[in-house]
């Protein structure tokens, strides 16, 4: 039986007569008055209008802290994060991050409601760590606040000792905590808070001897395949390490029929030694600014922020890791350099001259600004509605460093309608984004490559590194196929419509 | 007592040894063997009260039934998370409520649009802010036909008059500003989100809109969120049946069409729980009768549309037997092709508003028995609802958590469940088939005849999948 479902159903003329009768009782405005506004919209007397705007956000590619700091603490064994606030939140965060991984998420919330409001949160602390404790067997609790529970003023610190006191749990559970009220940064702050808070607790008092690895801290990564490829990376190069916050199994867990609530993650004995480590590196610069300060000051270990997207910063990142554990570079990392650098050389025609736009998260945007432009591609809007003041400093001094970079413009704490006008009044080629970038996809006909936070309409591209060299190839691949996808669908009906590129 | 409610008894008591002493006396009272005479006192679950702090509840919030179900999905107006940005983030567009028209010129469904509070505004307040930023949109939508500003918790907290800056600016405007009172923090669960947006419904745009003649077949389709087309499907029927349907809400609803609803001969609710309010009003308000319907699955299709041509005279009578004959042997070949590979099979659920009984006929068509049914955010008129619907001993479960869901699920043994997008995943792992039941897993449409070959498609989809047969379980 040949069934239709929405996707061709609606196209059927009784349904399209269905929506013009509608149309009767909907008292919209006539199809002259939406085209006039239509175009408008596509103007740059529309443009400076949306630029003016100081009061609303339309389309931000920006998220709130707490999601954050769960997803920091998810990547620690046997950790339930713990939301001290209202249950919507959790709910909101848990589905945001199946939806992007395909993969079940565990975190509690205390559900609090008005009476918590008027009386405080230390009753719904009590009962949910008891609980918590009870049902689920965690070897942490991390716990981080919402709006609600910043507003009215929980003492998470008294709470969690009340917890204690009264036996609900065990002394020896470790109970980190974050402050992540949703009016202040966004997840990459959440991230950055949550670390601080687990590492500056499960460390306290375990300063000893050197342990001779290094601490990798990813950050807000939501690239599964980052995580593997960044393990395997420092095992050929025969480097100790520990990875802060390894989310990788937590996202990535294989079926065997069986439901685990914490597969994986850094485990906690590593976690409390970390800070008797050679080093610390962050791979991303702006979800880690507080937890690096603090390392700096307290752990006296030699810290560094390399973010190894594209062949210059991986470079960087070897050179600066040989530097550190004194162990040379292995020609099997060489080697991929060179197959990377062949990817890049194959494919640069496609990808040379190329304008690009890109909205997402500031350390994913300074390493795609800096690959692209080792590829000849030219970026020219650059959107970031988590930047601020640093960012543009940061990425202008990026963009100085090459003449691809001439033409560019850092829009921090812009989002994607700004984008839209954009894109309308100054066009690109290209398009690298996010799931909803495909609304401006749609709009205005630019070719996506999605990369990013969230991906839903696309399965699987969080397995695939975008760090390292391999991560390069992927990056190649992603943004030259689309070119190549484009040229097929333009050529379609000419002479042109080739079957070798 | 029969021995399957005893049965079921003693195993849903053994599910709840792992709670501490005061959850576990709780959770008893929100567990039940279904009696379908509904004679059995302990049968009855308890429901729509607090969720258990650190139990992991499937639960939302107010906000998310004002917005993402009931205000989220009206497209013509520039619905606004005021707040701190992460909730209107995260209910971005995840419902699939489609319609039709030019996003961001004469329709806004697809957006995002949000104060993005910042400490400053939580310090001084967001009302300042909150009048430049209608401001600011005015300019930039001047199409759209009203403005929706629902609150997230910061809001309620710090004391915004927002009932004042709407007040003010909708008079300047001229177009309806409704401030909807929603806050993640009030009540229990979603439920009250749908009552508070109900009321503002009734309040800012019914009765305010435009409709030249009515006809004594006009009908308001209400409570039909057109996931994935649901509402069209259901609307196809209507017409069909010589109705005509003047409003449709909230999926593809204009605010036109919202305010002119009150003219309907009779109110069509699909989703009980969540429109059920509104319906109320207008019955006590304009006199207009509303009847409850179910247009998933042929059996209910073909009761429900001759339910509702009860209202009318003989001619729609004549239309709804007309419009069953012609369904009807479509819907025996849906049959015919999937019951055999479906028949016998043991379906769980757990779900929002209307589906954890509206589907169990649909399933039933398809020859499957639905054994576990329960709701996150339903009340006892929801329950009194589902006892009939199914087999003595099956298992209710009210505002069941994760814990639970594992449990009933190793238990039970179900050959499918169907849940939301935070179950999902964890049934995957288990290695149990799994269709998502509040988006339709990004299908649809399931409701009406085109909606039924869909529904019938997927569950097959899901349970005779072969790679379920892949997974290598450890011994």
């Amino acid at each position: 039986m040949r069934i239709k479902d929405h996707s061709e159903l609606f196209q059927e003329q009784e349904y399209i007569e269905q929506f013009a009768r509608k149309k009767e009782f909907e008292n919209g405005p006539s199809d002259e008055e939406i085209q006039r506004v239509s175009a408008w919209t596509k103007t740059e007397e529309y443009k400076e209008l949306n630029f003016k705007r100081q009061n609303i956000k339309i389309n931000p590619a920006k998220a709130c802290q707490p999601l954050g700091a769960i997803f920091c603490s998810s990547g620690f064994e046997g950790t339930m994060p713990f939301v001290q606030g209202a249950q919507g939140c959790a709910a909101y965060f848990r589905s945001h991050l199946n939806r992007h991984f395909k993969e079940p998420f565990a975190a509690i919330s205390t559900s609090m409601t008005e009476d918590a409001a008027v009386f405080g949160g230390l009753n719904n602390m009590l009962e949910g760590m008891e609980n918590a404790y009870k049902l689920y067997s965690p070897k942490m609790l991390a716990v981080c606040t919402t709006c609600m529970t910043e507003v009215i003023g929980d003492d998470l610190n008294s709470y969690i000792r009340t917890a204690r006191e009264k036996g609900l749990i065990p002394n020896d559970l470790p109970v980190p905590f974050a402050h992540t009220p949703s009016f202040v940064g966004s997840y990459i702050t959440g991230y950055d808070n949550m670390m601080k808070g687990i590492l500056s607790s499960i460390t306290s008092g375990k300063k000893g001897e050197p342990n001779g690895k290094i601490n990798i801290i990813p950050g807000f990564d939501t690239y599964t395949g980052n995580y593997r490829e960044l393990k395997r990376l420092l095992d050929i190069m025969d480097v100790k390490h520990t990875i802060l916050a390894d989310v990788s199994d937590i996202f990535d867990s294989p079926n065997t029929g069986e439901y685990k609530l914490y597969p994986g993650g850094t485990p906690l004995v590593d976690a409390m030694d970390s800070i008797n480590a050679e080093a610390t590196i962050a791979l991303q610069k702006y979800s880690t600014l507080k937890t690096m300060e603090y390392i700096g000051k307290e752990w006296n270990q030699k810290t560094a922020v390399l973010t190894p997207i594209g062949i210059k910063n991986t470079d960087k990142f070897f050179e600066e890791i040989s530097k550190i554990t004194g162990k040379p570079v292995p020609q099997e990392i060489e080697d991929e350099r060179g197959r990377a650098v062949d990817a890049m050389i194959d494919s640069h025609p496609y990808v040379h001259g190329k304008r690009f736009s890109l909205v997402g998260d500031p350390d994913m945007l300074m390493g795609l600004v800096s690959f692209l432009m080792e590829m000849g591609g030219i970026p020219v809007h650059i959107v970031c509605t988590m930047g601020d003041k640093k960012f543009e400093e940061d990425m202008n001094a990026l963009l100085s460093e090459s003449p691809f970079g001439a033409d560019a413009h850092v829009y921090a704490g812009k989002d994607m309608w700004h984008l839209r006008s954009l894109l309308f009044t100054e066009p690109v080629d290209l398009l690298i984004g996010n799931s909803y970038a495909k609304f401006l996809w749609r709009d205005t006909g630019t070719p996506l490559v999605r990369i990013g936070f969230p991906l839903f309409d696309r399965h699987h591209l969080h397995r695939y590194p975008v760090i390292g060299y391999q991560g390069v190839i992927n990056l190649v691949n992603w943004v030259v196929n689309t070119v190549l996808d484009e040229m097929d669908r333009k050529t379609m009906n000419t002479t042109s419509f080739d079957v070798i590129r | 007592m029969s021995t399957a409610i005893k049965d079921t008894q003693k195993m849903i008591e053994e599910v709840l040894e792992a709670y501490p002493e005061k959850s576990k006396k709780d959770r008893a009272k929100h567990l039940a063997a279904n009696d379908p005479t509904g004679q059995c006192s302990t049968c009855q679950v308890k429901s729509n009260v607090k969720s258990r702090p650190g139990v992991m509840t499937v639960r939302g919030c107010a906000y998310a039934g004002a917005k993402g179900v009931v205000w989220g999905p009206v497209k013509d107006q520039l619905t606004i998370s005021h707040g701190p940005v992460g909730c209107g983030q995260y209910s971005w567009w995840a419902r699939r409520n489609y319609y039709n028209g030019q996003t961001g010129v004469d329709t806004f469904g697809t957006m995002h649009i949000t104060t993005d509070f910042q400490e400053k505004d939580i310090v001084y307040g967001g009302d300042k802010g909150l009048d430049s930023a209608l401001h600011e949109l005015k300019e930039l939508f001047p199409l759209a036909k009203g403005m929706g500003i629902l609150s997230e918790c910061p809001v309620g907290l710090i004391g915004d008059d927002i009932e004042a800056v709407s007040k003010r600016v909708a008079k300047e405007f001229n177009i309806p500003i409704v401030p909807v009172r929603c806050e993640g923090f009030r009540g229990v669960s979603q439920s009250l989100g749908h009552h508070i947006a109900n009321d503002t419904i009734r309040d800012y745009v019914l009765g305010k809109g435009q409709l030249e003649k009515t006809t004594p077949y006009d009908v308001a389709l209400i409570g039909d969120y057109n996931i994935g087309g649901d509402a069209w499907a259901s609307r196809k029927m209507l017409e069909e049946m010589g109705l005509r349907v003047i409003a449709q809400w909230t999926g593809d609803a204009s605010i036109n069409e919202m305010g002119i609803a009150n003219k309907a001969k009779l109110n069509l609710v699909h989703c009980y729980r969540s429109m059920n309010y509104i319906c109320r009003h207008m019955e006590e308000t304009y006199g207009i009768p509303w009847v409850e319907f179910n247009f998933f699955g042929p059996t209910k299709i073909y009761q429900s549309i001759r339910k509702i041509a009860s209202y009318f005279d003989d001619s729609i009578k004549e239309n709804a037997e007309k419009v069953i004959e012609k369904y009807k042997p479509k819907m025996d070949a849906v049959i015919e092709e999937f019951k055999p590979r479906l028949e016998g099979k043991k379906v769980m659920l757990y779900v929002g508003g209307l589906r954890p009984r509206h589907t169990i006929g649909a399933y039933e068509d398809i020859g499957m028995e639905v054994v576990a049914a329960g709701y996150e955010f339903g009340h006892s008129d929801d329950y009194k609802r589902t006892y009939p619907e199914m087999k003595e001993g099956a298992v209710i479960m009210d505002d069941a958590t994760l814990y639970e869901l594992e449990e009933f699920t190793r238990r039970l043994k179900p050959d499918m469940v169907g849940s939301g997008i935070k179950e999902k995943y964890s049934y995957h792992k288990m290695g149990v088939p799994f269709r998502q039941m509040h988006s339709w897993d990004y299908s649809g449409p399931y409701h009406g005849f085109d909606g039924f070959p869909v529904f019938a498609r997927d569950m097959d989809m899901t349970v005779n999948s072969p790679t379920w047969n892949l997974i290598r379980r450890k011994k």
